[in-house]
């Protein structure tokens, strides 16, 4: 995973709540077995629409969401984080993030930052009088600023070191194979197994 | 220290704790029981695994079956559309290599990932359960810690059995007294979300508890934890009692002899302390609960059937305000509206959500006897092969056939349709699923979500209709409606 440590650039207002995972990316779109080249995807529905923010220049060369409450409800699909990412998205603010996006987000180095409602408004109100406005999220002091705007965000202290240095969950656990092993010799006898198949 | 069921769970659960205390803590390391997979969300973890040269743990602890894409009709044939067989024949290859156990089209145990794995008796109380799916939350109705995961955590659980999580809080839902002819689990789990909001549950875990829920069948039961996630919870779940044993008991992957009464022994201590104490409380009376069907765009925006559809006025938040202006600009309705003078094309019978026999029958027993209103199309799409192989075994299958519904092969189908079962643009659906969002069930499609019973008498009368609306069927006991559905 690549290191996140500071990112700025062109900041898109989503004044929407409650964008579920099946606006980010519609499940037509997930019978695909790749993990890449899903930039097409991305809120594909609302992009038939002329009048999408993402259809409209500067916001379309955006790096930095800024979505109302409630982002990434909905299906677990990682392909809504692969999407985002894939387009060029390289972090999301919100006031609420629903916890599997959030987790999915943090295993992708795509950065969720929890800001307060407030300063999402503020931020929005920024990037709509001064379209183009840079964002600043810099995961180090845990603060954005765009323009005037200098505000605190939220992430948990673990995928705030996971990002900053770029670290593999699976590697990271499999140093703790000992543990694993010595859990499995105490798994109650009775806890079923798939194999070998018993059937009705 | 007194600890809810949740706690107690997790704990039998702990490989590592984390280092580090406090907003320093690192999170726990979680040994998984049982990890389900199906064909969307899997084929980037077994590359991911391939690419590394890693191994699948415990293919013994894992179970494959094909679901999201898969067709309900002509399943002998070849999968017409080529990216869905593409990812189906992905699957059936990554199983083979990996050795996990999979059950493809036409096998009796294929079906919807939740549906097969109660049903074989893979679910049990105190496990944890996993998979790269929203709706793994199912599972909590054993008392199982449950919980739906990203493909990359897919990919942690196959290499390592275990997954990073990290701390969650309680929340229980007391649901006191009984519920009234014709209303259901359904109707409980809607008017829940409504009333917590999508975003309510987020970073809890939901205990159901309370008279109304310890009344209802595992599939009731199953039917509620299936939908904590559309409240945003990470998973939900009820303890388990005679109910839930008396369902397991005699399923193939269930103990037997000794390993069973020991396995009782245990899972009679998975319930929370009486002095245990939850994060947060919500209470909803079940003495004048009402069917619920929802009128927006998420699973929050419902209201009783015998409401009308909201204004965008009656929310003080601007943000829920702004939702509701744009909902009802997509379903295409006015505030005020009568619920019930809302007239559907079609009605969807099915998902892991409100698949299961005991669905199936309560449907069956509201139309029995009469005719499906000709304008609206209904169909019926068993959760799994086994769940349509029982109705057909009890005659169910003719029940809706004569009612003019069809009758389909098992799989998510119309839920959110990845096979061609799938709404037209403006097309409105009275859906006993669980997702009301924009497209999920085909781009422009228009979703109401409602319980089975609802769905039933929705597809007599062409409106969003209850049992009780309906005249006296031709045949008594057509009124007789299980509460359990």
């Amino acid at each position: 995973m690549e290191k996140f440590t500071t990112h700025t650039g062109i900041g898109v207002p989503l004044r929407q709540s409650n964008v579920d995972t099946d606006q980010i990316i519609p499940a037509v779109y997930l019978k695909r077995i790749t993990r890449t080249g899903f930039e097409d995807a991305l809120f594909s529905a609302w992009r038939k629409d002329p009048s999408f923010i993402l259809n409209q220049a500067p916001f379309n060369a955006g790096s930095v969401l800024v979505a109302g409450p409630d982002f990434g409800t909905g299906s677990s699909r990682e392909h809504a984080v692969w999407a985002l990412k894939d387009y060029g998205f390289k972090t999301v603010l919100s006031s609420r993030f629903a916890d599997i996006f959030r987790g999915n987000s943090g295993k992708q180095g795509l950065l969720a930052a929890e800001l307060a409602q407030d300063d999402i408004e503020l931020i929005w109100k920024t990037l709509e009088n001064a379209p183009g406005t840079e964002v600043t999220v810099d995961l180090v002091s845990k603060t954005v600023i765009c323009g005037n705007v200098v505000a605190p965000f939220e992430i948990d202290d673990y995928t705030r070191w996971r990002l900053l240095e770029g670290l593999d969950d699976i590697g990271l656990t499999l140093k703790h194979e000992e543990d694993i092993t010595a859990y499995e010799a105490t798994r109650q006898s009775f806890k079923p197994k798939t194999l070998p198949a018993r059937l009705s | 220290m007194a600890n809810t069921l949740a706690e107690k769970v997790w704990d039998a659960h702990v490989v590592r704790k984390g280092d580090g205390d406090g907003a320093n803590a690192q999170p726990d390391l979680l040994y998984i029981d049982l990890h389900l997979v199906h064909e969307v969300t899997s084929p980037q973890a077994f590359e991911g695994l391939r690419l590394a040269g890693r191994k699948l743990r415990r293919p013994d602890l894992t179970i494959a079956t094909e679901d999201h894409n898969t067709p309900t009709l002509d399943i002998d044939k070849p999968i017409a559309d080529l990216t869905s067989r593409t990812q189906i024949q992905t699957l059936r290859n990554n199983c083979q290599e990996f050795g996990v156990r999979l059950h493809s089209l036409g096998d009796a145990e294929q079906g919807i990932v939740h549906v097969v794995g109660p049903q074989l008796g893979l679910t049990q109380p105190g496990m944890t359960v996993v998979c790269g799916d929203s709706h793994t939350s199912t599972h909590g109705a054993f008392g199982a810690l449950a919980m739906g995961i990203g493909t990359s955590e897919v990919e942690h659980v196959m290499a390592t059995q275990t997954l990073s999580l990290k701390p969650f809080k309680t929340m229980a839902i007391n649901v006191e007294g009984t519920l009234r002819p014709g209303v259901t689990a359904k109707d409980i789990i809607l008017a829940v979300i409504a009333k917590i909001g999508t975003g309510g549950g987020q970073g809890y875990v939901l205990e159901y508890r309370g008279s109304a829920i310890r009344a209802l069948s595992m599939e009731a039961r199953m039917t509620i934890c299936n939908m904590s996630i559309e409240a945003g919870a990470r998973a939900g779940l009820v303890a388990p009692d005679q109910t839930t044993y008396d369902y397991m008991y005699g399923r193939p992957h269930a103990p037997e002899g000794a390993e069973w009464d020991a396995a009782v022994e245990y899972w009679n201590t998975l319930r929370s302390d009486d002095d245990a104490v939850f994060d947060a409380q919500v209470d909803l009376d079940a003495n004048t609960l009402e069917p619920f069907v929802t009128w927006g765009t998420n699973p929050g925006q419902g209201v009783s059937l015998s409401d009308k559809v909201p204004s965008p006025n009656d929310f003080g938040d601007e943000n829920a305000k702004a939702a509701a202006e744009r909902a009802l600009q997509y379903m295409g309705l006015e505030a005020g509206t009568r619920m019930k003078d809302i007239r559907v094309d079609t009605v969807f019978l099915g998902s892991c959500t409100n698949s299961r026999i005991e669905d199936l029958r309560a449907a069956a027993d509201v139309i029995r006897g009469r005719q499906k209103d000709p304008k609206v199309r209904m169909l019926v799409v068993p959760g799994s092969a086994r769940v349509r192989l029982e109705a057909e075994a009890e005659g169910l299958d003719r029940v809706f056939k004569d009612f003019g519904a069809e009758w389909r092969f098992a799989g998510c189908s119309m839920c959110l349709g990845m096979n061609p079962d799938q709404l037209e643009p403006g097309e409105r659906c009275a859906s006993t699923s669980n997702r009301n969002f924009e497209g999920r069930q085909g781009k422009g499609g228009r979703t109401h979500l409602v319980s089975p019973v609802v769905a039933a008498a929705t597809a007599v009368r062409g409106t969003l209709s209850s049992p009780s609306d309906l005249d006296p069927a031709p045949e008594s006991a057509a009124l007789q409606t299980t509460d359990a559905a």
